[in-house]
């Protein structure tokens, strides 16, 4: 068997372990109403996780997803409250605007080789800044687009719900399936996580790549704000604080090698559910109060890198450069 | 750090030399660039240099920048440690929130002060091990590595404070946060005394240049014997033990341990304010010190938008021009264009 294919089963495995003893303990999990729930709330996040996944499998890490997110609600509901924009074209600025801010990003790693956390964590004050000086206050958004979206829906058997926002979350999921394995940018992004001077030795364009991916990771988190703000009805400069773990935590729980080179996007989807179900679970137990939701998503992270590094430990040594691994971040 | 090593060279300044003339240590760009800040503050407020002396204290809004930038300051010394070993602390703003909310819960139990306040530190070392050990034993990249505690830490302090905001009245803690010795406030002292102690420990032994060994290649500097694995640990305990005392102090200052707000994003402050410091990211060059001046430039800012009445926000926008400014600065292309001739111009841009 694959060994790369391991961490992602026993993400599988966990999770439906989880689900399972969920389920035992209060069987109203398994409805379709619950799953088409799980969807919709973590929507953002797994369009946000999917970009992540990109910019991890390079090597890198994108601090910045978070804020880019929180900017894009606050500039879409500045153009559609203010300037009067219909929210399709307003949504499709904050696209471009996105794109743009992480080429930038991408272009600083590469051309002033800088690690990747310092410039994303630039970019993040920057992102949120820009977005508290647009509009410090929280921006309601009134338009009926937005209230014909959220009530348009696929009705599954059983009552669940499946919402615009959730298919738009698995068909990015598709899009970057496709991406990360079946095309040439995808290959170029494992390769580069698995070496940039031998990745650049083979022909990988790597300053394109560099650039692309962080673009691609920014478009998706602005991608993450219009589904937030479809989902909120608002604009807040300081919304979504904080997805940026989330979003690297559902990575690694999905079995992405943190160094770059492993990884699966499908495993980032489980990531992401799994995140949801712990949610879930503690809304459905009720005793249980929030913040036990950040200590067992930081225990699952901590659980899911002490098993990555037993596999690859483990691993055949004619498989890597222990060097490589070892590297402290990447550049 | 792909560059071949043979680039990295001239490119790094050289070795600083040991006994430097005070002049020349002032003319660094850090103090320039604190002057000017301070200078602009001045124009915006013409009474910003005034200081006087009241109730057996000073007071005056550079007492205050002192007093704001304290908490930044001695995280900034525990993570000029830690970069100096080409690694990073994301968990520092979390271990403040836990140690914060330790001694407040133990005071309002009823335990003496002094406990809880040790206790605190205690729980901080604890948090700095945890890190070290996941570093170092594990071998996780440091940025992964204090991830975890990161993202859990903030729901342990939740669970220590369960839920709620612990306000306290116990005159010591308070006294960390708020209180005055010696004219000065005592965060200020605290701090200063910090950074008297660890440079002295660090560059009058032969710890700071073991530091920079690892920092520069940790497998090279266990092969020439120092034991990388202990050093790290320490780096990382003592980072654990800086973000434990700011935290006491952010506590203290509000009279209460907020487990969501206290110390949020100042793990990002903390590694702006040792960038600014001239520490090198990638390990190997470090001035606790200069840190130190940063984190007071990054707290005279701060002073500075909020006294010229833009509102706080703005500072997040300042702060990444900052941090845009300083990376391109740092960059091996600039150092090139600056310092080295057309020839290493084009070997540089031949580069893919």
């Amino acid at each position: 068997m694959n060994r790369s294919l391991r961490p992602l089963l026993a993400t599988t495995a966990i999770f439906l372990l989880a689900y399972l003893l969920a389920v035992l303990q209060f069987p109203g999990m398994v409805s379709t109403r619950v799953l088409g729930n799980f969807l919709t709330d973590n929507a953002f996040l797994g369009i946000a996780a999917v970009g992540m996944t990109f910019v991890i499998l390079s090597g890198g890490i994108d601090l910045s997803v978070g804020a880019v997110i929180g900017f894009t609600t606050v500039l879409i509901a500045v153009l559609v409250m203010w300037l009067g924009l219909h929210p399709l074209a307003a949504f499709a600025v904050a696209l471009i605007v996105a794109a743009g801010f992480g080429a930038a990003m991408g272009a600083a790693i590469h051309y002033l080789r800088v690690p990747s956390f310092i410039v994303t964590l630039a970019g993040m004050f920057l992102a949120r800044g820009a977005a508290s000086v647009l509009s410090p206050d929280s921006i309601g958004i009134k338009h009926d687009f937005y209230t014909a979206v959220s009530r348009s829906y696929i009705l599954l058997p059983g009552g669940g719900r499946l919402t615009v926002i959730g298919l738009v979350m698995l068909a990015v999921f598709l899009f970057g399936i496709v991406l990360a394995h079946r095309t040439r940018f995808g290959s170029a992004v494992y390769a580069l996580g698995g070496s940039e001077t031998s990745a650049a030795l083979m022909g990988v364009p790597v300053a394109r790549t560099t650039i692309l991916i962080y673009t691609l990771s920014s478009t998706l988190a602005g991608l993450a704000g219009v589904v937030f703000s479809l989902y909120t009805s608002a604009g807040y400069s300081l919304s979504a604080l904080g997805v940026e773990l989330d979003a690297i935590a559902a990575v690694v729980i999905g079995g992405t090698l943190l160094t770059g080179g492993y990884g699966f996007v499908a495993g980032t989807f489980i990531g992401v559910m799994l995140q949801g179900l712990v949610q879930t679970y503690i809304v459905f137990d009720g005793t249980l109060s929030s913040w036990w939701t950040k200590i067992v998503i930081g225990a699952l992270l901590f659980m899911f890198i002490l098993l990555q590094r037993l596999i690859f430990t483990a691993a055949p040594r004619r498989k890597a450069a222990p060097g490589q691994r070892k590297t402290l971040w990447t550049a | 750090m792909t560059r071949p090593t043979a680039e990295l060279r001239p490119s790094s300044s050289p070795p600083a030399a040991p006994a430097r003339p005070v002049l020349a240590f002032l003319a660094r760009p850090q103090f320039l660039a604190l002057g000017v800040v301070l200078l602009v503050n001045w124009l915006l407020f013409p009474g910003f240099f005034d200081i006087t002396w009241k109730d057996g204290r000073l007071f005056g809004s550079l007492i205050d920048v002192l007093n704001r930038g304290a908490p930044v300051a001695i995280l900034a010394i525990g993570m000029t440690a830690v970069i100096a070993t080409k690694g990073v602390d994301l968990s520092v703003g979390a271990v403040m929130a836990i140690a914060g909310a330790t001694a407040a819960v133990m005071v309002t139990s009823g335990q003496p002060a002094i406990l809880a306040v040790a206790v605190a530190l205690g729980v901080g070392l604890l948090c700095g091990l945890w890190n070290g050990l996941l570093v170092t034993a594990l071998e996780i990249q440091p940025i992964i590595a204090t991830l975890v505690l990161m993202v859990a830490g903030r729901g342990l302090a939740q669970l220590i404070t369960e839920g709620t905001i612990v306000t306290f009245t116990d005159p010591l803690l308070i006294f960390i946060g708020t209180g005055s010795a010696l004219g000065l406030p005592t965060p200020v002292l605290l701090a200063l005394g910090l950074m008297v102690l660890t440079t002295l420990i660090v560059r009058r032994s032969a710890l700071g240049l073991l530091i920079e060994a690892v920092g520069v290649n940790r497998s090279a500097a266990r092969f020439a014997g120092i034991s990388a694995g202990v050093l790290l640990v320490l780096v990382y305990t003592f980072a654990g033990f800086c973000a434990a005392l700011s935290g006491l102090i952010v506590a203290g200052d509000i009279r209460g341990a907020d487990a969501n707000n206290a110390g949020l994003w100042l793990e990002l402050d903390a590694i702006l304010a040792v960038v600014i410091g001239g520490t090198s990211l990638m390990g190997g060059r470090f001035s606790i010190p200069m840190s130190v001046v940063g984190a007071m430039i990054i707290q005279a800012m701060n002073t500075g938008i909020l006294i010229s009445g833009f509102s706080p926000e703005f500072n997040l926008v300042v702060k990444s021009g900052v941090i845009i400014l300083i990376l391109v600065l740092q960059s091996p292309m600039s150092a090139s264009l600056f310092q080295r001739r057309i020839r290493a111009v084009k070997s540089e841009g031949g580069q893919p």
